[in-house]
């Protein structure tokens, strides 16, 4: 199985760096932070009660920006279906998938939430939650984005409808990845852990279902 | 002769019973691919049924027809992209499909696109720079995949054929965008692995420089 899987991780994750699917969530993510004290204004007190949040919310767009970039062009171009002839697995091309859409940006959020949180005053132990929190959460949002993006595949203008199933779905990663910010909030980080851990493991097997239902 | 030559007809099931019997005569090994009685369903419209065949190392079949006879669609349910409507199918060895979809990265160059798809095959740097020879396109080797023609693109898909090391080729329309020369080089290529105990699939509306063991006349009868 090693064979072809990690073969399969790489290339997509080469595919999001060469298409910029690394680089605009980077961005996206520094852009709000930065916008949002121009909205907001320039209250350190106001910054740091409400920041937190709205880089989770910021967090959650970013992961679902390369959605149409996920399986579309693979669908398209017969990729998935020379996998399918090799008996590969839907459900593991799916994993192969998330994998590689954590990558490529799981690890880039986390690092570009320092700079982001330092443009909202946020406090170094609300940092720190944010960190531990994100780490727990990408993951299942990765989850989602690949979830959705094999959905709509095949689809016309897959993006917006992606959008709009995913974003019921990461209800619940809002709630507790936000909730995990204030003092003493053992008990919402563990709810998001076990949120993420059920989205991460369904996502492959639905996700693999909705690949295979697809096939024409 | 090995393989039943029955076309498909409606309301005709003898065709599955006389090839079940034609493999139960050969008995002694196990074909690469047989199917009795095959049928595919296109958007709930059954496009092909009846079909049977059987076919052994060193075998080859070919679907010729007009177009929208359903023989892209065969090859892609004998390739398990589509669910067997009626009948059996039974593939007992790995297969290689080359169909109008070219499945190779873009951006990279000829011989890294292809490379991505020998690491998933498990198949050497050998073979693919024999491939690569074999269809004349170890000059292009280098040269970003998005700025090949046609018919090279073409080739590249047939090389993947070639390098992947499946015993059992399925070729939907191979000869496409060839020129003389290549199609040529393609048929020297079918005769080799034929040679080696593969079997081919092909299917093409246009005759291929190779003598296929048998044909299988989709008329269009069944649509």
């Amino acid at each position: 199985m090693t064979r072809w899987f990690w073969p399969l991780v790489w290339r997509d994750v080469v595919q999001a760096w060469r298409g910029g699917g690394i680089g605009m969530p980077v961005a996206f993510l520094l852009l709000v932070a930065s916008l949002f004290p121009f909205a907001v204004g320039p209250d350190a007190n106001l910054l740091g009660a409400t920041g937190g949040g709205m880089l989770w919310i910021a967090a959650l767009l970013a992961a679902l920006l390369p959605v149409d970039r996920l399986v579309t062009p693979d669908r398209d171009a017969g990729v998935l279906d020379q996998l399918a002839v090799r008996g590969i697995p839907d459900e593991m091309i799916a994993l192969a998938k998330l994998i590689a859409h954590w990558i490529g940006f799981g690890p880039p959020l986390m690092i570009t939430a320092l700079p982001a949180a330092a443009l909202l005053k946020l406090s170094a132990d609300t940092i720190l939650r944010l960190e531990i929190g994100l780490a727990v959460g990408t993951p299942a949002l990765a989850a989602l984005g690949v979830l959705v993006a094999s959905l709509t595949a095949g689809l016309r203008s897959s993006g917006a409808l992606a959008g709009l199933l995913a974003l019921p779905l990461a209800i619940p990663l809002l709630i507790f990845g936000a909730g995990s910010l204030s003092e003493g909030s053992g008990a919402a980080i563990k709810f998001l852990a076990a949120i993420a851990l059920l989205l991460t493991a369904l996502t492959p097997i639905a996700a693999g279902a909705a690949l295979r239902a697809g096939r024409e | 002769m090995a393989t039943d030559m029955t076309p498909p007809r409606p309301s005709d099931n003898a065709s599955a019973d006389a090839g079940a019997a034609a493999g139960a005569l050969r008995g002694a090994s196990t074909p690469l691919v047989e199917a009795h009685a095959l049928g595919c369903e296109r958007a709930g419209r059954l496009v092909v049924r009846g079909v049977a065949f059987a076919l052994h190392p060193g075998e080859s079949l070919l679907f010729s027809g007009p177009n929208g006879v359903g023989k892209s669609s065969l090859i892609r349910l004998i390739a398990g992209l589509l669910p067997v409507a009626s009948g059996t199918l039974n593939v007992n060895v790995p297969v290689a499909l080359s169909d109008e979809n070219l499945a190779l990265d873009t951006g990279l160059p000829l011989r890294d696109a292809l490379g991505f798809w020998t690491r998933i095959d498990g198949a050497s740097d050998l073979r693919l720079r024999a491939a690569l020879e074999a269809l004349d396109l170890m000059p292009l080797a280098d040269i970003p995949v998005r700025m090949l023609s046609t018919g090279q693109r073409k080739r590249a898909m047939l090389v993947r054929v070639l390098a992947s090391g499946a015993p059992l080729w399925l070729l939907d329309e191979p000869g496409n965008g060839l020129d003389g020369a290549s199609l040529d080089r393609l048929g020297g290529a079918m005769t080799q692995h034929l040679a080696q105990g593969g079997a081919i699939i092909a299917a093409s509306h246009f005759p291929l420089p190779l003598a296929f063991t048998s044909t299988l006349s989709l008329d269009g009868a069944n649509a």
